[in-house]
Formats: structure tokens, sequence, C-alpha cells
């Protein structure tokens, strides 16, 4: 026997020991502090659900205050409660707490735990032919921290002084100062410390991830075999790695200011007439380090989605990805770059320009990979033999925004148009399409393409395409017209435009986008619906429902802990051998070796072939 | 290449393969190091930025610098220690360097006492305040480092540690000389920059 067997039956007894403790593990310990990763990612992706349909309903709020101004909101009072005065009218600080809360959640809570939380915990071990991760216990931790996070943002929106209300940015002097608002007390604390908890757990998830990418691949299963899901995932968890941590300086120095009394972002600062003792501090510090973690941030969000794209788009083309290499190369680039354009958040700060052009130029660069992958998903489905399941449509979906948000980033990356177009509505547009709408995407392609591997049963498609149409024409609908609001001049962020007389003008258009906003909101409880009454109601899923070549499809219908039952597959052949020329079916999973499908394969195949069979 | 090479080049692949745990250390590093850059390119901005308090960094903070280098030392004897099977020396080493710790926790305050009787102040100007981050954060990061040392010392008195059972006492000791070389790393980059 090889150390490689050696290793294999290590691995299979300690599977088999968990699978013994299955059947005596009381439901505590199957279901609710479980280290199986399957049911982590199911616990990560119900709490993104929760936390996903309270910031969207935030956003209804806040739209209807934004598209119809002159409502009388008193039947909100039951929920609201002195949030709306008694005539009706929505509290302004209120607001502000609310659009707040809705960036933190969707930002942190719905793309990054949500998204990463529950596909790269899915995934990478099904995926790699592992076990389970790297460290079973670390994944205990990373959803508990999380949950605890949760828990704490939810209690800090029923404080009588509102939750955290400077903008998801933080900035300070705003949140450094508790008299500079009332959601900058207690609030903002809350934020903080839940912020601790969720970077924690971002963290011990991350390491996770890179370990078990790096270590546990099954036997053939090379970095030039892998997934893009997984190379996405895997890159994903490096950029948290690297800039959640500057996260912790940032908030650091920032609960010293509030806590302590330090200075490291306050300086010359006069309330009421009376001057703070700070002296020496810089605003543009925080910034500064924010945005060396904000920028990555949205690659964080919006990565995991292109990978999932990437696998959607090619098994429903029936066509190998276009540009394997490119992709991952993309990847990378967009990764590296990630890390030194967080400036262009900053243009008004009163930077140097020599400095914001060499940060324009260093953003626009991000279009060429940007633009690469944009291609290989058009050219992928080219000519492809489509098949439109709700993944497919909703990963289409993803790429269409991601082009047309993506456009309107050159326009921002522009150091001279930026000046202008900052803190409008443009920038809303730009961010909620190129990263919001298209990081949802992904989820929710991501949600239809594995659901029948995690409960082993179908969703319904008609209410999938109801649902792809409804959200896709929607957020179109809702996000469209705001570039045109924006290069009007809205800013972003403000209570109510009734007092501007230029903007009176747009009063049709900001209710138009408040209907569009309800609709698309009601058209993700078909999806509510179908996701929970199908886990239990369901059709059973066929072991292989999307005739897919990667690994999890070679699980049993509900896999156990410990995925395989017998060995682990042996991996022999890249993802992506779909339509094969001379090949029997449209599909040759990655467990086929080579020597098996003489009839497709080219020379080079043909002589591994002959290597694979030396080896057994 | 034969059947036999073949096997051969697997077996030297699976080898040379890291071990899980000590891979996610270092990632932890990793993690640890892109912090600490981010506060020393925090102290570079702010510090260009001017109204910056300069000052005199404490004598007692090269001392304590040597202190840890000290305990480096001490960890690195009690690992060859591990490795011969002497477990009684391995006991005394773990001890000993943890008593070298709490001497360099109990040098850093001194050192703070120094900076306050210089009149620099935790709250106050940030020159002054980020040496006590600094600082401070160094110190959290080594309770880590003891709790880590009390895990090893509990596992030699369970004969958990010994020749054939590296991997514990060897992430300890990466993890200590980690530290110590974090110290030098954040003590010469205070000193350059006052």
């Amino acid at each position: 026997m090889s150390i490689t067997d050696i290793q294999i039956t290590e691995k299979l007894t300690h599977g088999d020991d968990h699978h013994d403790d299955h059947q005596e593990q009381s439901f505590i310990f199957k279901y609710i502090f479980s280290t199986d990763h399957k049911t982590i990612a199911k616990q990560f992706l119900i709490t993104g659900i929760f936390w996903a349909i309270l910031g969207g309903g935030l956003s209804v709020l806040f739209r209807l205050q934004l598209g119809f101004p002159d409502m009388d909101m008193g039947f909100l009072q039951p929920f609201l409660g002195d949030w709306i005065s008694n005539s009706g009218k929505l509290d302004p600080e209120f607001y502000l707490a609310m659009i707040t809360m809705h960036g933190t959640i969707m930002v942190f809570f719905v793309l990054t735990a949500g998204l990463s939380g529950t596909f790269s915990n899915y995934l990478i071990p099904l995926q790699l032919g592992a076990r389970d991760m790297a460290s079973g216990f670390m994944n205990l931790l990373s959803y508990w921290f999380f949950f605890l996070s949760s828990i704490i943002m939810f209690i800090s929106m029923f404080l009588s002084t509102g939750p955290a209300s400077g903008g998801w940015t933080i900035y300070p002097p705003l949140s450094a100062l508790p008299q500079a608002m009332s959601g900058s007390g207690m609030g903002m604390t809350l934020w903080l410390v839940s912020m601790v908890f969720f970077i924690a757990s971002t963290l011990l998830g991350g390491i996770n991830y890179i370990t078990t990418v790096i270590n546990l691949r099954t036997e053939g299963m090379t970095f030039r075999r892998m997934p893009l899901t997984i190379w996405a995932f895997f890159i994903t968890a490096v950029l948290g790695l690297l800039s959640f941590p500057v996260l912790v300086a940032c908030v650091l120095l920032l609960v010293f200011d509030r806590s302590f009394g330090t200075s490291f972002y306050l300086s010359e600062i006069f309330i009421g007439g009376e001057a703070l003792p700070n002296l020496g501090g810089s605003p543009i510090l925080f910034q500064h380090l924010f945005w060396f973690l904000g920028h990555p941030e949205v690659y964080i969000v919006i990565l995991p989605a292109l990978g999932i794209t990437s696998e959607v788009i090619s098994t429903n083309s029936r066509k190998p990805i276009f540009g394997y290499t490119a992709m991952i190369g993309s990847i990378l680039a967009i990764a590296f770059l990630s890390f030194i354009v967080w400036a262009h958040h900053m243009f008004i700060t009163g930077m140097n320009p020599f400095l914001g052009s060499i940060f324009m130029f260093l953003t626009l660069i991000i279009a060429i990979p940007s633009a690469v992958k944009a291609f290989n998903y058009i050219t992928t489905l080219w000519k492809g033999n489509l098949v439109f399941t709700p993944a497919m449509l909703f990963s289409i979906g993803l790429v269409s925004f991601f082009i047309s948000g993506g456009l309107t980033g050159l326009f921002l990356g522009n150091a001279a148009i930026d000046i202008n177009l900052h803190d409008t509505y443009f920038v809303v547009a730009h961010f909620h399409l190129v990263m919001g709408s298209a990081a949802f995407f992904g989820l929710l392609a991501g949600v239809y393409h594995w659901f029948p591997k995690m409960f082993g049963r179908m969703m319904d498609e008609k209410l999938g395409y109801i649902h792809f149409w409804l959200t896709f024409v929607g957020v179109y609908l809702v996000f469209f017209p705001l570039h045109y609001i924006g290069i009007a001049g809205f800013p972003r962020r403000y209570y109510s435009f009734t007092n501007f007389d230029a903007f009176s003008s747009f009063v049709d258009l900001n209710s138009f986008v408040t209907v569009a906003a309800f609709i698309t909101f009601g058209a993700q409880f078909i999806f509510l619906f179908n996701f929970f009454y199908n886990i239990f109601k369901g059709k059973k899923a066929p072991i292989n429902p999307w005739n897919s070549n990667t690994l999890e499809w070679t699980t049993p219908r509900v896999p156990e802990h410990g995925n395989w039952p017998g060995e682990i597959p042996k991996v022999y052949r890249w993802p992506y051998d779909y339509s094969k020329p001379g090949a029997k079916d449209d599909f040759i999973p990655q467990t086929i070796p080579y020597h098996k499908t003489e009839e497709s394969n080219t020379d080079f195949e043909n002589e591994e072939g002959k290597k694979e069979r030396f080896d057994n | 290449m034969n059947n036999t090479a073949i096997i051969f080049a697997k077996r030297n692949l699976k080898l040379k393969s890291v071990n899980a745990k000590k891979f996610a250390l270092w990632l932890f590093i990793v993690s640890i190091c892109m912090l600490f850059a981010g506060l020393t390119s925090a102290y570079i901005v702010k510090k260009s930025d001017g109204r910056w308090l300069e000052f005199e960094m404490p004598d007692m903070f090269l001392y304590s610098t040597l202190v840890l280098i000290l305990s480096s030392i001490t960890m690195h004897w009690t690992y060859s220690k591990a490795k011969d099977n002497s477990l009684k020396a391995v006991k005394i080493g773990i001890t000993g360097t943890a008593i070298i710790a709490l001497a360099f926790f109990y040098m850093q305050y001194l050192a703070w006492i120094e900076l306050v009787a210089e009149d620099v102040f935790f709250v106050g100007n940030p020159s002054g305040s980020f040496v006590y981050v600094f600082s401070g954060l160094h110190l959290a990061h080594l309770i880590g480092g003891l709790v880590f040392l009390l895990v090893i010392f509990l596992d030699t008195i369970n004969y958990k540690v010994h020749s054939k059972n590296m991997l514990t006492i060897e992430m300890c000791t990466t993890y200590w000389h980690f530290l110590g070389v974090l110290w030098i790393y954040l003590y010469l980059f205070l000193v350059m920059n006052n």
C-alpha cells in the first residue's frame, strides 16, 4: 500500500467515527452545534435569508419616504412606534438609522456571511472531495460568532436611541461622538461590538477555507482541475484574511476614540460653541483604513457570485467554460488590484490630484479583468445548448447587471467626473447593480442550482421563472432611473428633497422607483415559499439533476456526515468536459479516467490514460 | 517514467504537503501581520499629516526587547529538548519561558510609566497613543502565547509531547518566535520614527 492509501484509510476511519457518533447524536449536536460543513452552510443560508428579508424590508420602508414624502405613515405606528410622529411622518433620525442598517446588513450579513458562508462551506469539501473542512470545530465557531454578532446587531435595532445611524461606512467624527446624533450612542457601540464578532467569524471561516483548499484536495484534484467556484471562494477567503484585520485596526482606534478619549480621528471639533479636548487626529485616516478593507470587501461580495455563475453557465450551456485559465487569471488580477485602489472612494477628501490620478489609473485597470470575465461568460453561452433552469437565468441576469453596473464604474473611477457624481444616486445605482444585485443574483443562482444537493429535493421551476422575471425586470426598474436622479445631483442619504425646487421634476420618477421596489421585494416571497415549501414537500431529486461534472453530484442524494459512504472519489480530468466531440454523453464527470474515454480523447489525454493504467 | 517512479513521485508530493493545523497557524500569523501593517501604516499617514508630538522612546523598551529575545532562545531550547525526549527539561523550559514572558509584561508596564513621566499619555496626541496601542496589542497577542504555553505544559505532563509528537510544541515555538519578531519590528519602527 502506498502512503496515499494509508492516508485515505485514516480519513475513512475518521469519517466512520463521526458516522457512528451520528446515530447517537442528539438533535442539538446534529442540527444546532454541528461540525458538519453541510449543516453549517445551511445555518449560514437560513440566517442570511432572515437578514435579507430584514435588510430588504428596511429599503422598502425608506423608499416609501423617498417616493411619497407627503404620505401619512400612521399605519406603520404599530411596528415602528415612536419612530413615526403623531402626524404620520417618519422620524428623520430613524431614516438615517434605516439606511445605515440596510447597508450594514446587506454588505456584511447577507452578501458576505450569507453568500461566502453558505457556498464556501457547502461546496469546498464537496467539490474537492474532502470529508469535511480542515477544522470542523473552527467552522462551528465561525457560525456561532456570526450568530452572536447577528443577535447583537438585531438588538441594537430596538434601542430607544436607535441603531448606528452614520452610514454603513461609519465615518468619524459623526460616529465617534455620542453627542453628534442619537444613533452614535449605544447603537454605535453595539454596531462595533457586533462587527468584532463578525470579523472573528469571517477570519475563522476564511482560515478554514484556505487550509481546506490547500490541504484536503482529493487525489488528482490539482489546482488546474479545480472548479472555478472553488477558485473564487479560495481567493475570496484570501482577500478576507488580508483585509478584515485592517478593519480591526480601524475599528479598534475608533473604539479608543469613543470610549477612552484618544484623538486618532478627532481634532479641533466644536460642539455648541465649545471646543472638545481632542487635538491632532484626522478623520481622513479613518477613511484610508476603512477603505483598505472596504474596497476588497466589494470583491469579497462579488467574487463568489462570479464563481457560482461560471459553474452554472458552463453546466447549463453544455459547453466547457470559455477561457478557464483566463478566468483564474482575472480572479487573481481583480484580487491583487483590489488592494491598491481604495483611495478612489476618497477623491473629494482633498487628496493630492497627482495621487488621485494614480488611483484613477489603477482603478480603471480593473476594467480589464472584469471585461475578460464578462466576455468569457458570453462566449461560453455563444452557440451552447442552453438549458434555461432558474439558476441559469439568474446567472445570465448576473452577467447583465455586472456589465451594465460595471460601465458606470468607468465614470465613477475618473477622478474628474467623480467630483461631480460623488455621493449622489449615481453611485447608489452603480454599486447596487454591479455589486448588490449581481451578488444577490449569484446567491439565488447558487441556491437554485445546489438546492437538490442541499435538501435532496427539487425546487419548483415555474415559480423560479416567475421569481426571476419579476426580480430581473424589477431591479432594472429600480436602479436604472437612479442614474438620472444622480446625474441631476440628488445626494444620497438625504431624508427629503421637497425643499429643493430643482428636484421637483423628479418626484414622479422617485414614486415610480418606489413602486418598482415594492414589486421586486414582493417577488422575493415567491422564492421564500418555493424554498421553504420544497425543503419538506419538494419532488425527490435525482442524484445528478443537471448532468454536471463536479464531485458533489457523485455523493448520495442526501449525503451524511463524511459525504461519501465509501472511498473518496479520485479525479482524473478538469470539471468542464461538456459536449466533448466523440463522447457518448454530453458530459464526462471528473471521476471518469481518460483510459475509459478513448473515443473522445486528444493525443495528450491518451498519454495520460496510459499513465493511469500504470497507477492502477 | 516507469510505474515505481510515478508512485514514488506521488509519495513525495503527499509527504511534502503541510500539516493542516500548522498551515492554519501560518494563516493566523498572516492576519496578525495585516493588523499591525494596518496600524503602522496609519501611524505613517498620521505622522505625515503634521501636528505630531515628538518624544524620546523609553530605554525600558530596549531592555524589554532583549528580554523577549531571551525568551525566544529558551523556547527554542525547550523545543530541541522535546526532540530529545527529555521531558523534564521541556517542563523547565516552558516554565522558564513563561516567567521571562511575565517579566517582559512587567517591563512593558515600566516603559509605560516612563512614558507617563515624559508627559506622553494614552489620551492625547496620537503619536503617543500609537505607542500604547502597539505595545498593548502586542501584549494581548502574547497572552494568547502564554495560554498556548500552558496547553503544551499540560500536554507534556500527559506525555503528549515527545519526539514523535512534535506538532503542538512546534506550533507554539513558531508562534512564540513570531511574537518576538513582531515586537522587534514594532520597536524598530517606533525608534526609527522618533
